[in-house]
């Protein structure tokens, strides 16, 4: 385990790893998100209240989640970053960060466009939806922040440790509708009993956020190598890997 | 780990501590302005004065709406399980505003007790089920209490 953590840190290794596995995280991807959207979609029953309008969920739920996941492994990549020095946990974090804010800016747009029809109104300042919208100002500032400084470590660093000063709003996030009264309804699936939610629904839902995750990490793998492409462009790996195409 | 890992793993580590309770202590201290809306039995309790602008958040009771033939003005009371308040708006309502369903207003309290509200919006809740299993449901027990998502404080 600690030896293949090593190896894992090793560019070279790393490089070729993701590059062998990023056609199968797609195709599991595609795949999923496939067979849930057809699930929620197509299979499942309207909602006994929202009628068909229930179904954004299938975006909105996914999205969110991946922005509260995608931040919470910035923040540990950043940790390690800034203990271990690890190259490949700085590249990590500056490459996660965009998409961090593609899903978060995904959630919100799709929550204001449920939000119309079924509140009423497209934004409330309510607790989840303020603490959501702080979220993608965070991704924002990673984003600006690594893009401010020119070398590439010192940017990383910086941004590591925006990331782990960010973290502290997760939990605010995930937490807000139980701590407050919120417009926002409470959690439906990540609760200790039964989901609030009838399965035929549920399942695609499951399905979606799977593949969402798997999704990112496709992304995710390319944004990584090309960062460590450009970072060692003078090293002998790199030199190597591009001959050999 | 190398004492110079131990060092900047402790550094790494408090600062993620002292950033928690500095948030905890904030968001303790901010707790009452967090709150998006008032129960009905914290606006009967009178937490609340009349004159100032607040949200109330709660159930139209059963048999409660009364609309005016005339003009678009509805009156309605808004209940949780213990208290419940009177309320009247003018305007459009939200698609999913019916009794039983969960609702907050933006308003004033007038000096007699009504709740003059501006804004209505519709709160839906965690339930996401077919039509007919909520018909099913529906004949099992007629809740008319609040959620517990919107009783909680």
């Amino acid at each position: 385990m600690y030896r293949w953590f090593h190896q894992l840190g090793s560019p070279p290794y790393f490089y070729r790893l993701a590059r062998r596995l990023e056609p199968r995280l797609a195709i599991a991807a595609l795949l999923l998100i496939a067979w849930g959207v057809y699930g929620g979609l197509v299979k499942a029953p309207p909602d006994y209240q929202q009628g068909e309008a229930f179904r954004i969920i299938y975006v909105h739920v996914p999205s969110a989640w991946l922005s509260l996941f995608v931040y919470t492994a910035m923040a540990v990549a950043g940790a390690v970053a800034l203990v271990w020095r690890m190259k490949l946990a700085e590249v990590f974090v500056t490459a996660a960060a965009p998409l961090g804010a593609a899903f978060t800016f995904l959630a919100l747009v799709t929550g204001s466009i449920w939000g119309k029809p079924m509140w009423g109104t497209w934004w409330v300042w309510d607790a989840r939806l303020t603490s959501e919208l702080i979220l993608l100002f965070l991704y924002l500032g990673v984003i600006a922040l690594n893009a401010a400084i020119e070398d590439r470590r010192s940017a990383a660093r910086a941004c590591a440790l925006l990331a782990l000063v960010g973290v502290i709003n997760v939990p605010i996030v995930h937490y807000s509708v139980e701590w407050w009264n919120t417009l926002h309804q409470g959690p439906t699936i990540t609760r200790f009993d039964r989901p609030a939610m009838a399965p035929e629904m549920l399942w695609p839902l499951l399905w979606c956020a799977l593949g969402f995750n798997f999704l990112f990490f496709w992304l995710q793998l390319p944004r990584m190598r090309y960062e460590l492409l450009q970072r060692e462009a003078r090293s002998r790996w790199v030199a190597r890997e591009l001959g050999s195409e | 780990m190398t004492p110079k890992r131990k060092r900047r793993l402790l550094l790494v580590l408090s600062l993620v501590a002292g950033l928690g309770v500095a948030a905890a202590l904030g968001l303790t201290a901010f707790r009452e302005n967090l709150l998006y809306f008032y129960e009905p039995s914290a606006v009967v309790a009178g937490d609340v004065g009349p004159g100032t602008r607040f949200r109330i958040g709660g159930l139209v009771e059963q048999g409660s709406v009364e609309r005016d033939n005339e003009a678009l003005t509805v009156t309605f009371r808004l209940a949780d399980c213990a208290a419940s308040v009177p309320v009247s708006y003018r305007g459009i309502l939200p698609d999913l505003f019916r009794e039983g369903q969960g609702i907050v207003a933006y308003g004033t309290l007038d000096g007699a007790g009504l709740f003059v509200a501006d804004e209505v919006l519709a709160k839906h809740d965690e339930n996401y089920m077919p039509p007919e299993v909520a018909d099913a449901l529906a004949q099992d027990n007629g809740e008319t209490c609040m959620p517990a998502n919107m009783t909680q404080s």
